[in-house]
């Protein structure tokens, strides 16, 4: 069995007028299926490079990115876009999803667009994905009647809805509350738990503690490979919000 | 993407938009409407203008005396009038290709009788000008043979004439004067309205052609004879005869011009029709124009969507929608907004073309073919107009399309 991401000295230079600048050096590390991994690293760091990598959003100068047993050298525009609908699911930190658009068409989205011949029926596939998320009853809400909260789970069912071999989620809580943001971090560990893999970018540490596994980067380099020992739980995060929320004499009420 | 879902993401997309949409529209619409109606116009009154000219009566050869040369000094036109009644008796009699002749002797006079008195111009001719211009009689009856033998006295009313001298009463059976002539009325014609120049066509009195010849306008000679061919065909040979006759009876040698001038109604006819549709073709093109820049209208907005909606292009592309997908997209909506706007253009153009003619009785006629045209011209001015800015948008990088806020 191939591991869902397999890459092999991965590097991004850009090109800024006649100088080169490396965002991303020699990245080479493996994520098998049915893992829970945080890229964790401050802004500048290379994360958001890597993550449009692995994301098939663009390509490396140097280095290989095999996905789920496939490699994405020298692929055509058109691959890339097959492989992003086929192979995976991005959570963004702005939700991105359509405006003035219910969440069962945002939710549909994804199949609109499959090639694969899978066989589909669009609106139920989609109505079983924003159950799966807890959103069975609001689902010809317009996005913009939705909390962020929700946002995010709609964005999170458009990403499981053609089953993808990896789910990205790119600082999915980065917009919301202290308390939404654990719902969310546990939603994706319920997931996960079920066995899909996901790949999560951060900057928070508190947010990659709720994976199993934290990759660090500095100045493009993997400095940091190491397995999360403990791991935060929704009820432990609540507790600590609590307590922080009591001393600071305000009771948020986030979802 | 499914060719079956495009026009639905199309529509979709567009009714979230709603004024946007029929903003972009409007030129299209705009377009649409004005090519059909200017053209409706334009045809319409090239129909109206060969019903009046019909009107003057068919088949009609009108001989006109000409300007004469003497030693190469034109002395302009009818100088030298050389009409007389003998070349009317002439043609008639040997003029085989026309089936009626009548001179026409014209006079301009006061009319007193009735109400009071009016300036009108008195004709005089024969039995047969009433067939050869097509006219009828509302009451009454129009002189015989018989009277125009005897000079008789009597008069045939137009419709103007007899409502300013007998206003709403029937004149036949009263009296007027012409030049202290008094005359009996024993006719009314039907209304003719304007002709060809505008002129009133029901200003006129008729009287027996000797009557207004020996008792009126002094004698002499007659300012036009009128004839009829005897079908439309014969319409030339008839015109052929008509020259030799003439030549023949004014005795003209081979070499001198002739000193009268035929004309048909057909050149008449021919000459306005040719202005009429140079203009069709002038209005036509205006509004051809103007659909022209309901195109560039779509361009415009659907350049401005592109933009706008460049964060929604990065989510079609991110969740693996290809350039392709988000080109036939782009390219569906301007197609539709231009094929809707050109099916609304189409009813306001008929909405109008009936306003026209029933509120303003304006003349139109609105062809199918033109109709067919302006909409096919609609969807190519959609996908022409569209294909710029949908390339643009297929050719967006998904990272910076996602970025973009």
């Amino acid at each position: 069995m191939h591991p869902v991401i397999d890459t092999r000295g991965l590097s991004k230079t850009y090109q800024m007028g006649r100088v080169e600048v490396p965002a991303l050096r020699d990245a080479t590390f493996t994520v098998e299926r049915g893992e829970f991994v945080a890229i964790m690293g401050a802004s500048g760091s290379g994360k958001s490079t890597l993550m449009n990598l692995l994301g098939c959003l663009d390509t490396p100068t140097a280095g290989e990115y095999h996905l789920d047993g496939i490699n994405t050298a020298g692929l055509s525009r058109n691959a890339y876009a097959d492989i992003r609908n086929r192979k995976i699911g991005f959570v963004f930190q702005g939700f991105n999803l359509l405006a003035r658009t219910s969440a069962l068409e945002n939710v549909e989205l994804p199949l609109l667009y499959d090639r694969s011949g899978r066989e589909f029926d669009p609106p139920k596939a989609a109505q079983s994905a924003l159950e799966l998320v807890g959103l069975g009853d609001r689902l010809t809400h317009e996005s913009n009647q939705l909390s962020g909260g929700e946002q995010q789970r709609v964005a999170i069912a458009r990403a499981l809805v053609n089953e993808p071999a990896l789910v990205l989620a790119d600082e999915p809580t980065g917009n919301l509350d202290s308390r939404t943001s654990v719902e969310i971090m546990f939603m994706l560990q319920g997931l996960n738990a079920q066995g899909i893999t996901i790949l999560l970018v951060t900057h928070e540490q508190d947010i990659s503690l709720f994976t199993k596994r934290i990759v660090r980067l500095h100045d493009g380099r993997i400095i940091k490979d190491e397995p999360v020992h403990h791991r935060t739980t929704r009820e432990e995060a609540m507790a600590q919000l609590d307590a922080r929320g009591q001393s600071l004499g305000e009771g948020r009420d986030g979802s | 993407m499914k060719w079956s879902s495009l026009p639905k993401v199309a529509v979709r997309s567009l009714l979230k938009n709603k004024m946007r949409s029929l903003l972009t529209s409007l030129g299209i619409i705009i377009g649409v409407g004005a090519v059909i109606i200017m053209v409706a116009i334009g045809e319409g009154s090239q129909v109206a203008i060969a019903e009046t000219i019909n009107s003057l009566g068919t088949n009609m050869i009108m001989i006109r005396p000409s300007f004469s040369r003497m030693g190469g000094v034109s002395r302009g036109a009818g100088s030298h009038n050389r009409l007389t009644m003998d070349d009317a008796e002439t043609l008639k009699s040997e003029a085989t290709l026309c089936r009626w002749v009548s001179p026409v002797v014209s006079s301009g006079d006061q009319v007193i009788g009735g109400a009071g008195n009016w300036n009108t111009s008195i004709m005089g001719v024969d039995v047969d000008y009433l067939s050869i211009r097509a006219w009828e009689l509302t009451s009454g009856e129009f002189f015989t043979e018989r009277d125009v033998r005897a000079r008789a006295k009597v008069a045939v009313l137009g419709k103007t004439v007899a409502d300013e001298l007998f206003p709403g009463q029937d004149p036949v059976g009263e009296r007027l004067r012409i030049r202290n002539t008094p005359f009996m009325v024993i006719g009314l014609l039907t209304e003719k309205g304007e002709d060809a120049m505008g002129r009133d066509e029901d200003d006129v009195v008729m009287a027996p052609s000797t009557t207004v010849f020996y008792r009126l306008s002094g004698g002499g000679r007659i300012h036009m004879i009128v004839a009829s061919a005897v079908s439309p065909d014969s319409l030339e040979a008839a015109q052929e005869q008509i020259i030799g006759l003439m030549r023949t009876a004014h005795k003209l040698a081979p070499a001198e011009d002739d000193d009268f001038a035929v004309n048909t109604q057909t050149e008449i006819v021919e000459r306005a029709s040719e202005t009429a549709q140079v203009m069709t073709v002038l209005l036509g093109s205006i509004a051809a124009v103007s659909l022209l820049v309901g195109g560039i209208g779509i361009m415009n907005i659907m350049l401005v969507s592109v933009t706008e909606r460049t964060r929604e292009i990065g989510i079609r592309m991110s969740v693996g929608g290809r350039g392709s997908d988000i080109l036939l997209q782009f390219l569906a909506e301007a197609i539709l907004l231009s094929l809707v706007g050109g099916i609304i253009g189409i009813l306001l153009a008929f909405g109008i073309a009936y306003a026209l003619e029933h509120i303003w009785h304006i003349r139109t006629v609105i062809d199918p073919a033109m109709t067919v045209l302006a909409f096919s011209f609609s969807g190519v001015v959609g996908v022409f107009f569209g294909l710029y800015p949908a390339r643009k948008a297929a050719a967006l990088n998904p990272i910076d399309a996602l970025r973009h806020e």
